[in-house]
C-alpha cells in the first residue's frame, strides 16, 4: 500500500488530493502512473504530461525510481513559487 | 539565534525585524544581502488582483533545507533566513524573503541569488493567479529554469 498525493493544477484536474493505492510493490514511478491510469482511464491525459514532477518520501525522483511499500508518493506540475 | 531559519507561513512578516535578527549579536559578518518578492499588479499583460499560493507541507521545508545546505557548501555563510508565505495574497503583499549574512559581500550576494534561483525551480510551491477574468495556475518560466541551470 502506498499513499499518493496530488497538488495544484493536477489536483484540480483529477478532482482528488490523495488516495491509497493497494498494489504489488516495488514498482517504478512510471509503473505507479500506469497503475493509476488503469484504475482511472480518464486520468491518462494528465499523467502523460511530460512536465509532470514526481516525489517519493518528499524527495524529487524520476520515472525509473523504485517505489516500495509504505512510501509516500506525490505528483505535481512544475513548481512556480518565489 | 540559529544560523538557519526557514519558515513557511500564512501570516505577514516584518522585513526590518527579520534583518535585525540576522545582525543581532553577529559581529563577524560584514555583509547582509536580502531579497524580497511581492505580488505585482500585472503579469503577462493581465491585471492581477491576488495570488493563491499552494505548497506541499511535508516536502517544502526539506527542499529549502537542501538548497541551503548546498549554498553553505559553496560559500562561507553566516546566518540565513528564508520566509515563504502561502495562502491568498493580495497585490503588494510580501511573498518571499531570502537573506544571507557573510563576512564579505560576494559570498552573500551569490548565495542569496543561488537560494532564490533554486527555490524557484525545486521548492514545491504553486501560484494561482486571480484576475477579473478568473483564476489560472501559472506555468513555469523558462528563464527561471535557465538561471538555476547556470550554477
Amino acid at each position: 500500500m502506498i499513499k499518493v498525493s496530488f497538488f495544484a493544477a493536477l489536483r484540480e484536474q483529477l478532482n482528488c488530493s490523495e488516495l491509497n493505492l493497494d498494489i504489488a510493490l516495488p514498482l517504478t514511478v512510471a509503473q505507479v502512473k500506469a497503475a493509476l491510469i488503469s484504475q482511472q482511464p480518464q486520468w491518462a491525459g494528465s499523467f502523460n504530461n511530460v512536465l509532470l514532477l514526481s516525489a517519493v518520501n518528499h524527495q524529487m525522483v524520476d520515472d525509473k525510481y523504485n517505489v516500495n511499500d509504505g512510501d509516500q508518493v506525490a505528483f505535481f506540475p512544475p513548481v512556480t513559487g518565489g | 539565534m540559529n544560523d538557519v531559519s526557514i519558515s513557511i507561513q500564512e501570516h505577514d512578516f516584518n522585513f526590518a525585524d527579520e534583518l535585525e535578527k540576522l545582525e543581532q549579536d553577529n559581529q563577524q559578518d560584514g555583509a547582509v544581502v536580502s531579497f524580497l518578492g511581492r505580488v505585482r499588479n500585472k503579469n503577462l499583460g493581465q491585471q492581477v488582483t491576488a495570488l493563491f499560493l499552494e505548497h506541499y507541507p511535508q516536502m517544502t521545508e526539506k527542499s529549502l533545507q537542501q538548497i541551503v545546505q548546498r549554498a553553505q557548501q559553496r560559500w562561507q555563510l553566516g546566518r540565513i533566513c528564508i520566509i515563504h508565505r502561502v495562502g491568498l495574497l493580495a497585490v503588494g503583499e510580501k511573498i518571499v524573503m531570502v537573506a544571507v549574512t557573510s563576512q564579505h559581500r560576494s559570498d552573500a550576494f551569490e548565495a542569496t541569488q543561488f537560494i532564490m534561483d533554486f527555490l524557484k525551480v525545486e521548492a514545491p510551491f504553486w501560484k494561482k493567479e486571480v484576475c477579473e477574468e478568473g483564476e489560472k495556475w501559472l506555468s513555469p518560466n523558462q528563464t527561471d529554469v535557465d538561471k538555476a541551470a547556470q550554477w
